[in-house]
């Protein structure tokens, strides 16, 4: 005999102002089923909460229904007030009558009718409410960090340092990220290698970090505390083993003109390269597209010098895969292609450069050992332009919203212009000057002035040249919105602060690990204010620019956030899920699989099943043993959305907690 | 055809006509007026209706988006019709099309199943399904001459506690003329 007991609530005076929760109680009495009721000022107070508990076991009751405010708000509260007085915490049903009845009706008779039809549902459901037991999964106890720059070095610095085991991928020869490119960082001036490399240091001798370079992740499969990860190693041809890292093979390389991606083409390297000094791993790899061996077929010149014999001509990709607990993704971001700005004319004009190869210009282990020259001629620039949001605030072209380090990285820009170059003229166009963060604003009016930066308020239409030969010089034309009129600016050398954007592979990774992303690619955290370091998927976490742009500090900041989170996440032996799952009568399941590829998790797949047939069948002999393919559900991978119930023609899926018996009953109550 | 699987919400479908269900009209043996749904006068003459009647309506409501949504309309108190019930549901894709004939058979005279905005759903995908197995629906009660007037699918987020008041509204609005639903309608009750 099922013994509901109803629980009405007042709510102060916020429920009970409209609705007459006596008479509501009163008539819970008559429900079938219901075995007692009682209304009270507070239910989910402690004497509420007592209430209920010395109820369940006076009256014998075996699930319980309480009339209150959205289960949203307090559902978990009286499961775990139910689990206490003895029942399975899933034999609760919340009538919601406060938010849906209380607050939004005035008529009390009306909203009282409502009340008492919304316990009616609420009763008829928790009759066939079952009990649920919660299940617990294992938790694999290593962590995966995606992205080796700095936002993925500090998660799998934070993670290690616990004592959880961490492996560190990255898709480049060396760890290091755009922040190994950068030379200083504001507002401090700090050398970004000075805090960069001891960083890495540390990470490729932790005990507890394996850096995995030059290798992506192909596939995700399981689901949180045991996600099966295939990282494909690309084939690098010198065995990192054997390798010393002496660097004679990249001095001896006859291929030696070939540009090079970490000095954003300023520079050039050999075809067997380390990407630069400071590397680590410090291996080199071969460039198949560049290296004379593997286009003409004759060479091996770095195989004959190597005295470790490390050279490998013949190395293949492997495909490994390896078992984790939790996933940090810290892929980072690129930056715009401002060739789409064809006025600026880059590409065109050797002068007009990129905010990040201006770094490599200044920095002292760059192409020009750090003194600031001019692409086109290498002489000092006298009169330097600066142009910022480009590609950023600018529905047209770019993107809409705001790439938030460039306002702060121009001005750092000009202020080491005005530094290393005399006489030198520093000119920033700008929109607005956004300068967000602790002693910002106070170093970008430094440089205005100590340093004499002149900011100039407006857009740049059009950069071209004008003079021949030495006198040839950029005219940067804008206008200044402060004065309201044109401005022509002589340039020796113009830098575009471009746009922070998403790795062009962003949108597609982000369905291989099956992880959300917004309109610009960038990856969504689980929620803006409250959850924003984790995704929609659990034992996935964000970190750094691959979620939306940011700056140096904020990187740090959040990938400190995600490694908390995988913390506390392999920290558990086992995770309690949630038993609102789907569930399989095999009885039913004609193992159509049409419930396979509507799962978004892939939590379903196929079974075999064996069962004795008796008396006549079609397809074999009777009383024999037959296999047949069932459905079959992962509770771990199943996030309990109850798409693949709707889509089973044989009605063998039932989603536990929302079955269709449940729902069918609330319907039936109504009327 | 008749689309009230509109993401705004905004547009009322048009009342439904021989014409629109057969783009070419040549019936066989059907006759047109078969195939016309009942209209107001007929349906309200059907079964007497006391003055005060409204039509009663049933909210499938997801519960990451509509049913936040309904539970903002009372944070901030926007008032709606007391004939409104919410069920609620993990997803709209949970809504199996058999639950609205239910709520149809068991007297309901409006059904509104709302969900997350496409591209929003929680589980990545299940208002998609929604938005397809209901454009069938629609023209499934079409065929069953059931008024498609009085079933419709909506988007609304969370955030949208106001948009929720203004559908409910909008749909009891639009159903009260009608009069109440009586295609399926079993007064015994059918035994579940």
């Amino acid at each position: 005999m099922k013994k509901v007991g109803v629980f009405v609530c007042h709510c102060g005076t916020n429920i009970s102002q409209t609705v007459h929760c006596e008479k509501l109680a009163e008539a819970a009495k008559t429900l079938p089923g219901v075995a007692f009721s009682t209304e009270y000022k507070y239910m989910c107070s402690d004497p509420g909460q007592t209430m209920i508990k010395e109820a369940i076991a006076e009256h014998g009751l075996d699930r319980v229904v309480v009339a209150a405010c959205s289960p949203r708000m307090h559902e978990t509260t009286f499961r775990k007030c139910i689990d206490s007085g003895g029942l399975n915490p899933y034999m609760l049903e919340i009538a919601n009558i406060r938010e849906q009845c209380s607050w939004v009706h005035s008529d009390k008779d009306k909203a009282t009718a409502k009340a008492g039809d919304l316990v009616n549902m609420a009763v008829a459901k928790v009759l066939k409410n079952e009990q649920l037991p919660s299940s617990f999964i294992p938790v694999h106890k290593r962590a995966l960090v995606i992205g080796g720059g700095i936002a993925g070095i500090q998660a799998a610095l934070d993670i290690a340092d616990t004592g959880y085991h961490v492996d560190l991928v990255e898709r480049e020869p060396s760890i290091g990220g755009k922040m190994a490119q950068i030379d200083k960082t504001f507002p401090t001036m700090d050398c970004s290698a000075c805090i960069l490399t001891p960083k890495m240091v540390d990470a490729s001798q932790h005990p507890n970090i394996t850096i995995i370079p030059y290798s992506e992740v192909e596939k995700v499969d399981g689901y949180v505390g045991n996600f099966d990860v295939t990282i494909r190693r690309k084939a690098s041809y010198v065995d990192s083993v054997k390798c010393t890292g002496c660097g004679l093979c990249s001095e001896k390389c006859p291929s030696k003109k070939i540009p090079s991606e970490f000095e954003c083409n300023l520079g050039t390297r050999p075809a067997i390269y380390s990407p630069f000094p400071q590397a680590i791993p410090n291996k080199p790899v071969i460039d198949r597209e560049n290296c004379r061996y593997f286009k003409t077929g004759k060479c091996k010149i770095c195989a004959r010098v190597c005295t470790a014999d490390a050279v490998n001509f013949e190395d293949q990709d492997e495909m490994v895969q390896i078992r984790y607990g939790a996933i940090v993704v810290a892929t980072g971001y690129t930056l715009y292609d401002h060739s789409q700005y064809g006025e600026y004319g880059y590409g065109h004009y050797k002068d007009v450069i990129s905010g990040l190869e201006f770094e490599r210009l200044v920095n002292a282990s760059g192409p020009t050992m750090g003194k600031i020259k001019r692409p086109s001629d290498n002489t000092e620039p006298k009169n330097v332009v600066f142009i910022k949001c480009v590609g950023s605030r600018d529905k047209a072209r770019g993107h809409d919203y705001c790439s938030r380090a460039c306002c702060m990285y121009t001005a750092k820009h000009a202020t080491m212009v005005r530094d290393k170059i005399k006489d030198s003229q520093a000119i920033i166009f700008y929109m607005d000057i956004r300068t967000p963060g602790k002693n910002y604003e106070e170093f970008y009016l430094r440089g205005v002035e100590e340093y004499g930066v002149t900011y100039v308020r407006g857009r740049v239409s059009r950069i071209y040249e004008e003079g021949e030969g030495e006198n040839r010089k950029l005219i940067v034309q804008g206008e200044d919105t402060l004065l309201g009129k044109q401005v022509f600016v002589d340039a020796d050398m113009v830098v575009l602060a471009t746009a922070m954007e998403p790795q062009p592979d962003a949108a597609g990774f982000a369905r291989k690990i099956g992880i959300s992303y917004d309109q610009n690619n960038f990856f969504s955290e689980a929620h803006p204010k409250l959850r924003p370091v984790e995704t929609l998927s659990a034992g996935i976490y964000l970190a750094g620019a691959c979620q939306g742009p940011k700056d140096i500090p904020d990187t740090v900041a959040q990938a400190g956030a995600a490694a908390a989170k995988v913390v506390a996440l392999l920290s558990k032996d086992e995770m309690e899920t949630e038993p609102i799952v789907a569930k399989v009568d095999t009885d039913r399941c004609s193992g159509c699989g049409f419930c396979i590829p509507i799962c978004p998790y892939k939590a379903i797949s196929f079974t075999d099943l064996t069962e004795r047939v008796h008396g006549s069948v079609a397809w074999g002999p009777t009383g024999k043993e037959v296999k047949r393919q069932v459905a079959n559900v992962n509770n771990g991978l199943c996030q309990g959305c109850g798409a693949c119930t709707v889509n089973c023609r044989a009605g063998a899926l039932d989603l536990l907690g929302f079955t269709n018996e449940q729902i069918l009953a609330e319907v039936d109550s109504l009327w | 055809m008749v689309n009230s699987l509109d993401p705004t919400c905004n547009t009322t479908p048009e009342p439904m006509t021989p014409g629109s269900t057969t783009p070419n009209p040549t019936p066989l043996e059907i006759s047109a007026a078969e195939l016309t749904v009942p209209q107001n006068t007929s349906a309200a003459s059907a079964k007497d209706i006391a003055s005060d009647w409204e039509p009663k309506i049933l909210v499938f409501a997801c519960q990451y988006c509509t049913y936040a949504g309904a539970d903002l309309a009372g944070l901030s108190r926007l008032q709606y019709p007391t004939t409104t019930r919410v069920l609620r549901v993990p997803c709209s894709g949970r809504t199996n099309p058999q639950f609205v004939i239910r709520a149809f058979q068991k007297g309901f005279d409006g059904v509104l199943v709302a969900g997350c905005h496409p591209g929003d759903c929680h589980f990545t995908t299940g208002n998609y399904f929604t938005r397809r197995r209901y454009l069938l629906m629609t023209r499934l009660m079409e065929f069953i001459g059931l008024d498609p007037r009085r079933f419709r699918v909506c988007w609304i987020s969370g955030s949208e506690g106001p948009k929720f008041q203004q559908v409910v509204t909008e749909l009891t609005d639009t159903i009260r003329p009608l009069g109440p639903s009586q295609k399926l309608w079993d007064e015994g009750g059918i035994s579940s």
